[in-house]
């Protein structure tokens, strides 16, 4: 099956910093691909450009392809919206909307078109319930979002991002922000869905990359210096680079 | 004492002299207000029209400043928070680009600063152009205007504390920046928003200078936008510059009824305030 999101030769400038260079990577589909690598060298900016968040960095200049489903996303007259309602985000720290838990999830499918009040019942229930929410927050539906624990807010944007209904899940070092056993129910969660979405997860925390890549690149200074499936690369790095990321010597 | 615990105590000291002053200026002005006006304060004073000899200590009261008053800000008010909300939301970033946005925002500095006997002025110009006299619509006409950079500010300032990355969670469901602005923006600088229209609306009923040219004055309520309505504060002008000290305590009696108008507005929305608040992301 061909990979769902491929990029060729992506070089990003944000002003005069060249963030990325001539980065090609795929993701297949139904597979967790890790980009790893030091904090500040370009993993964000490479996630942004899987869903055009990137246009929203003032003023920055791109070249190379983003070919998600066989498209160039990048083509002008693409329509944003469908590109960014196919993609989830689940970003460092959870950012709940300011509404209540219930609307939380229910906002992207309300701006979406659907308006029934018991279709909007029966799926919020349904993705607060693919989190593991629905037990811990179904008698406080109306609360406000941030009520909850980080860890829960964490697992309620990823309900929210799943109600639109995306075939890939973006993940900004999702667990960044939250204790041990938030972040394991979060990395439990990802393993679980990858059956149903294609997952990029960003990270610079190696045991959690170790535990749940199918592939991985290693990124370093807006290069991708490696890159392979998961079991090799961690067995058997080839670049020096690499290996000293992994042996700890580089980034931290 | 260490430096560091001197400078503490200097600071403390500082503020404390601040709160004191603050606080003995609100007690002093509703002390001498209430003192000096509570022998004119009664209930006819709330419910009449004046007489005739009203100024010169006749019977009668001031209902038609109090519904003038009212007519005339919550008007304005409410005139000026769909041009503010829309004009401040359109200042950010989703909307405008930064320059020209700074440049809207010196211009609305500037308009704030502007005397609002300015405001009064040009509007008594430009009715006198359209060929209409002292009226309630030419009243709520400059206060709009005096009232839509204050409030078009303060909403622009809270508009612009909301974080992108709320705004970026609504971009990323496949949110518009229309849709995000009025869900999530609007939603999150929602108690900002409310300060932003009670601020306008205390600056809106306590000008006299503005009304005075456009409002006119009038001993009667309203009755069309088109008749000449009498204000809280220009009725308290008026009655202030009485040589009679029984008329003078008018004055104070209405000002007195002015200070009970802006602080049950006041309340009432800090009240909203605390339900706004609810959902706010901290």
């Amino acid at each position: 099956m061909n990979p769902q999101i491929i990029t060729r030769d992506l070089n990003v400038w944000i002003g005069k910093h060249h963030i990325l260079k001539d980065v090609n990577v795929s993701a297949p589909r139904r597979k967790i691909t890790v980009i790893m690598g030091p904090s500040g060298c370009g993993k964000t900016t490479l996630l942004k450009c899987f869903n055009r968040l990137i246009d929203l960095t003032e003023s920055v200049k791109i070249s190379g392809k983003v070919i998600v489903d066989g498209e160039d996303i990048f083509t002008p007259g693409v329509d944003v919206i469908a590109i960014r309602k196919k993609m989830g985000l689940l970003s460092q720290k959870p950012y709940p909307l300011p509404m209540s838990i219930y609307n939380n999830v229910a906002y992207g499918l309300r701006i979406h078109g659907t308006r029934d009040r018991s279709t909007l019942d029966d799926k919020v229930k349904h993705y607060l319930e693919a989190v593991g929410l629905w037990e811990e927050v179904n008698h406080r539906l109306k609360e406000p979002a941030t009520a909850l624990s980080i860890g829960q807010q964490q697992r309620l944007c990823l309900a929210r991002g799943l109600a639109v209904e995306p075939e890939v899940i973006l993940c900004d070092e999702p667990t960044s922000a939250l204790d041990p056993v938030a972040a394991k129910k979060i990395e439990g969660l990802l393993v679980k869905l990858k059956a149903d979405y294609t997952i990029i997860l960003v990270t610079h925390v190696l045991r959690q990359a170790k535990k749940i890549a199918d592939n991985v690149n290693f990124i370093y200074f807006g290069e991708i210096v490696e890159q392979g499936p998961a079991e090799g690369f961690f067995a058997h790095p080839r670049e020096r680079l690499t290996q000293e990321y992994l042996y700890g010597d580089v980034g931290y | 004492m260490s430096r560091g615990r001197t400078q503490e105590a200097v600071f403390r000291v500082l503020m404390l002299l601040s709160l004191a002053v603050v606080t003995v200026s609100l007690v002093g002005i509703v002390a001498v207000v209430l003192v000096k006006g509570a022998p004119a304060l009664s209930v006819e004073m709330l419910t009449r029209t004046p007489t005739a000899g009203y100024y010169m200590g006749g019977g009668g009261g001031i209902l038609n400043a109090i519904v003038g008053s009212l007519l005339l800000a919550v008007s304005a008010t409410v005139l000026a928070f769909f041009f503010s909300i829309a004009v401040a939301t359109y200042l950010q970033p989703e909307f405008s680009s930064s320059r020209p946005a700074n440049a809207v925002r010196t211009v609305l500095d500037l308009l704030w600063g502007i005397p609002s006997i300015v405001y009064g002025v040009i509007c008594f110009v430009i009715m006198a152009f359209v060929g209409i006299g002292t009226s309630l619509l030419a009243g709520i006409a400059a206060l709009t205007l005096l009232e839509i950079p204050i409030m078009t500010r303060v909403m622009d300032e809270s508009m612009s504390t909301v974080i992108p990355e709320l705004k970026v969670s609504a971009h990323v469901l496949g949110s518009n920046p229309a849709e995000t602005a009025v869900n999530v923006v609007w939603k999150q600088a929602g108690p900002g928003i409310l300060s932003a229209v009670l601020l306008a609306f205390g600056r809106g009923i306590g000008d006299a200078a503005s009304i005075l040219f456009t409002a006119g004055f009038t001993d009667f309520i309203p009755r069309s936008l088109l008749d000449s309505a009498a204000a809280l504060p220009t009725m308290i002008f008026f009655l202030s510059t009485s040589p009679m000290p029984e008329v003078r305590g008018r004055a104070y009696a209405a000002a007195f009824v002015l200070l009970v108008l802006v602080l049950v507005v006041s309340v009432v929305s800090r009240l909203l305030t605390k339900r706004l608040s609810r959902y706010v992301v901290k």
